[in-house]
Order: structure tokens, then sequence, then C-alpha cells
């Protein structure tokens, strides 16, 4: 008998790897596909319809439709929009949207990351307990009331920080001033959507932070770690990828946003990066402020504007997904 | 050596490799005094009491291994010693831990600086995954906020103490987590004495790890014992026989775990007091 294999004669074929589940098994399976399948079904349903309502406006505007700003319907004698002398542009909206979602995302990390750092290590267990629920709450909290808080509330006081920002700022391009006008300003609907992300963000990165693998939080203290620099070395670099994750989806919702916006922006149909300055733009609130009082050729302009959100939204998160999986394996 | 010797279990093998351990190292251990002396140590999680009245000395320079089954409080007795008892939610103690004299526990304390001086490695190998071989031996200097001269220096002292110099010299750049489970427990100890403690707290180190492993672990807890205080919980009384100059035997009788006997280890495995130390030595029980 020989216990070393004869090197010299071939290797036999792979055996294919098969298995025949039981009957339950295989249901499951089904069920479980079918779910999963049914969101992309959802997905693809909505594209396919944004595009084949969108796509007149699009093949008569065509790049313009997104590098204009303008937006005018002609409309001759009978009261019939002549699509050929329209102009249908999303430029600023566009630009709007990235800018207003920006400015939240940067307001409200810290401050989430902060406040899940406070919630996991140092809070004692009841105010823990309390502010957890309060933030779970607030996540699911009708944006109308955020809208309405940050215009009669928030909105003076976001003029007055706006105020310091270009006083101690304003050589910064983007905190520029060309006219004082202060109220209503891609500003103080980043500050409105900042505190509509930051219970998202905060229950995410908490989530994280809190799984962090005890045994290297020991390791770390049991080398004379303070709390500080255990959070820096062990906790920060294990939550990472979640944070970002957590923040791409605050981005996603405040890209998407459309009451809360609405009552605290001013829409101008004009490229503005001066984010201090009351005029801005807002893909979502512009299809809901138009939707009203359009006709049948507008109405497939804001289609076409909805299919536009629709791809913005996709590539932000594709690019999210991207920097989650490129910051998370390490660390891990 | 080490499989034959871990095959037998008769009592007169155990306590011939602990007398050759002790001749080996013919008193040369620098017994200078007392380093670390626990006084009358409880310890609770919640209301449940699992260790009572627990005192013990250990002296500067030997190594004390601490052996008894599962669940009688060796680990939670080690965790009191460098206060990474309180850790666990619910977790209270009572006594006295001095280090040098002084009370670790004393009111006003900054306990990371008793955890500099108390050094500690757990039973699963832990390295910072997102750290390269090199920057986790020297994790304790930047954690503690401390600064050395020069650090390349330290890292290979370090490393070599730990007897890891040799398969890592070439890639200090390479992760801690792409070393085998034997490899990162002994980074775990060079990263430990990076901080320069004077005592090393070792909660069954070799556990997890392969027989070859843990040889190498030993060797160089027998290397560390020259310059400092090593206290060792182990389920391998085989390896307690081999590494340790006093051994100390805990028992839980279903209530808290007690200290039921401690002596120089050729004693406690040859001629034990106690008749459940016996038993246990013997592998009657356990």
């Amino acid at each position: 008998m020989t216990i070393a294999p004869n090197r010299s004669t071939s290797l036999p074929a792979r055996r294919e790897l098969s298995n025949k589940p039981r009957l339950s098994d295989r249901v499951f399976r089904g069920v479980a596909t079918g779910g999963g399948l049914s969101s992309l079904v959802i997905l693809g349903l909505i594209f396919i319809f944004l595009a084949n309502q969108g796509y007149q406006v699009l093949k008569s505007e065509g790049f313009g439709f997104i590098t204009g700003s303008n937006w005018l319907v002609v409309q001759d004698n009978a009261g019939i929009t002549d699509l050929a002398a329209s102009e249908f542009g999303i430029a600023a909206m566009l630009v709007g949207t990235l800018l207003c979602a920006t400015i939240a995302v940067i307001i409200a990390i810290p401050i989430s990351v902060l406040c899940a750092l406070y919630l996991t290590f140092y809070a004692p267990q009841v105010i823990k307990r309390i502010m957890v629920a309060l933030i779970d709450l607030m996540a699911a909290f009708p944006s109308i009331l955020f809208g309405m808080w940050g215009f009669f509330v928030l909105m003076p006081h976001a003029e007055y920080w706006a105020r310091l920002l270009h006083k101690y700022f304003g050589w910064l391009p983007f905190f520029k001033m060309d006219v004082d006008i202060f109220e209503r300003s891609p500003f103080v609907a980043g500050v409105v959507l900042a505190t509509m992300i930051i219970p998202i963000i905060t229950s995410i990165s908490r989530e994280i932070f809190s799984q962090t693998p005890l045994d290297r939080i020991q390791a770390a203290y049991a080398l004379g770690s303070t709390r500080w620099a255990m959070i820096k070395a062990v906790v920060i670099p294990y939550g990472r990828s979640g944070v970002v994750g957590g923040a791409m989806l605050g981005l996603g919702r405040a890209m998407g946003e459309t009451v809360a916006v609405y009552t605290v922006l001013n829409l101008v149909y004009q490229i503005n990066w001066q984010v201090l300055i009351g005029a801005g733009g807002n893909m979502a609130s512009m299809i809901l402020l138009k939707f009203g009082e359009a006709g049948p050729t507008e109405i497939q302009a804001l289609m076409a504007a909805g299919l536009a959100l629709f791809i913005l939204t996709l590539i932000v998160n594709s690019i999210a997904n991207i920097i989650v999986s490129k910051t998370g394996s390490k660390g891990r | 050596m080490t499989n034959s010797t871990e095959k037998e279990t008769t009592p007169s093998s155990l306590s011939s490799v602990a007398a050759a351990a002790a001749s080996k190292k013919k008193q040369s251990t620098g017994a200078q005094g007392v380093g670390l002396e626990a006084r009358g140590i409880h310890a609770w999680f919640g209301d449940k009491l699992v260790l009572e009245d627990i005192s013990l000395d250990f002296w500067s320079g030997t190594v004390t291994a601490l052996i008894g089954p599962s669940g009688c409080g060796k680990s939670t007795f080690i965790r009191t010693l460098n206060r990474m008892h309180e850790f666990i939610p619910g977790a209270a103690m009572a006594g006295e831990v001095l280090l040098n004299g002084r009370d670790v526990y004393e009111s006003g304390t900054d306990v990371t600086k008793i955890r500099l001086k108390v050094g500690m490695v757990f039973q699963k190998p832990n390295p910072f995954p997102s750290m390269t071989i090199a920057d986790n031996v020297l994790a304790g200097l930047k954690l503690a906020q401390l600064k050395v001269p020069n650090k390349d220096d330290l890292l290979e002292e370090c490393l070599l103490r730990a007897g890891l110099w040799s398969e890592v010299k070439d890639r200090l750049s390479a992760y801690g987590g792409s070393l085998s489970g034997g490899q990162q427990q002994r980074l775990c100890i060079a990263r430990s004495l990076a901080v320069r403690p004077e005592i090393l707290l070792m909660d069954e180190p070799c556990s997890a790890l392969d027989p070859g492993s843990t040889l190498r672990i030993e060797e160089t807890i027998s290397e560390l014992s020259s310059s400092m205080t090593i206290i060792i919980v182990t389920h391998n009384m085989q390896q307690a026989a081999r590494v340790s100059d006093y051994t100390g035997f805990f028992l839980s009788d279903g209530g808290p775990g007690q200290l039921v006997e401690v002596g120089a280890t050729s004693d406690i495995f040859s001629r034990p007091k106690d008749i459940r130390t016996e038993n246990y030595v013997t592998g009657r029980f356990g």
C-alpha cells in the first residue's frame, strides 16, 4: 500500500459538486429570490417609466438639458406648448442638489460621529437608552416638520451664522457675497438637511462602533491606553467604513429631500456656487414646485428631470459603494 | 518533546518535569522581593461572588502559574491585578493589590499608568488588524503617549525578546493579521513588552495554539522571566510544571473560587499538601 501519491500518473478529472436540496429549502430559495428581485424590478420599472415619459423632451433638448439652466415654457395661441421653442435645462438644479446635500453631510458627519462615540463609550446607561430611542424617532420624523421648524426657528439663526461665515471666511470663493441676501440660501437648506440626516448617520455609526471587537478594545486598554487613544486606534479604524456608509445614506436622503428644502430654499434658475446667497437649486423641490401647474409637455420635462435625479442618485451611491469597499478591508 | 510529555499524565512524570525545570533554573530566579501583592481579593459579577479572599505574593523575577478547573476564577483574579476586571458591566471587587507597596485601587490612581506597569497577554491573539507588524509592536507607545529615543531599536529588541524577530524582520510593514496564530500571539507579547512593564499577566496564552507555537512561547516566557515578573493562567499542567517557579491552585466547589494551595512548583506537583490539589494534579478530576 502506498500513501504518497504517484505523481507520474495523470490526475483524475475534477468531480462536479452537486447538491439536491429538500423541497422546503427549494421553496424558501424561490421566495427569497423573488423578494430579492422585486426591488430590482421596481427600480427598473421606475427607470423605464421615467425614460419613456421624458424621452421627447430629452431628444429635443439634447445635452442642453443638463448643461442649460433656463426653464422656459413657450405656448402658441391655442395653448399648445411649442417644444422646439421651449427651453428646459436643469444644470442649476443639479448643482444646487449636490451643493445642499454636500453642505448637509459636511455639517452632519462630525456631529453624528461625536454623538455616536458619546453614546457608545461615555454615556451612562439611562441617558444612552433615552437618547437612542429619541434618535431613532428623529430618523423617522416627517420631513415637513423639519422644514417648518427650519423655516421659523432655524433660519433666523442660520442667517446669523451665515453672516459670521461671510465676515471671517468671505475670502473663500464659495463664501463670497455679491448681494446682501442671506435668507433661503443653500447654506440654510444644508443646515436643515443636516438636522434631518444627523439621526441617520448617528444611528448607523453607533451600531458599528458598538460592534468593535472587545478583544481589541481590551488589548488597547491593557497597553495603558486612554479612552480617547483607544477610540482613535481601534474604534475609528473599525467603524470607518460604516460611518462612510451611513454618510452616504444620509447624502442620498439629502439629495432626494423635497418638502423640507422647498420651505427653506429660493429656487433660482442660475448656477450658483456661492452657498450663502439666497439662490439655490434642488431637483426634487423644483419638480414639486412645477408639477401642479404644468401642461403635458412640461410634465414630460419634469419626468426627464426625475430621470436625471434618478441617475445622479445612482452615480453617487455607486461612488459611495466604491469608497466603502475601499475603506472597508483595512481595520477589520 | 512537547508531545511526549503531554501524553503522560502520571504524577511521577509531572513532578519530574517540575523538578527538571527547577534544577534547570538552579535557583537563578532573581527573587529580589515582592513585586505584586494581592491582599484579600474578592470579586463579584452583579450579585454573584466569584472569588473569595485570595491573597498571593508574586516575587520579582519569577514565573507564577495559576492552575485549576474552568470557572474557578483564575482569569478573573489576574484581571483584578491590572484593573481590567472593572470593564465587565456589573463587576465589583474588594481587597487590595499592592504594586511596589502602593494599592492600585487607591482613589486618585491613573488606571492607565497601572496597566503600563502590569501588562497583559490574552487568551486569543488580538493584534490590531489595521496596523502593520511594526506599528502593532509600537502601538503601546502611541496609545499611552510615551516617547522613546529610538523606535527601531525598541522594535527589534521587543521582537527578539518575544522570539519573533527572525520570522518577521523582512516583512515588518505587513499587516499583523497576516501572521499565523502562534506568531500573532508572540506579536502580542512583543507589543506588551514595548511599554516596558514590570509585570506580565498571561491569560491562557497558548490555549488557542498548536504544540510547536506553544513551545516557542514557553521558551519566550523562560527568557523573559529573568527580567520581569510573570503570572500565567494555564489549563495545561505540563505547561505550569515546565515554565513556572511557583504554582497556585484555584478551585471552586460550586461557590466562589478559592486559592487552595500555593507553593514552589516542584512541591505542588510532587508533594502537595492538600488532597484536592493532589487529586487535580494527578488528573483524578478537572
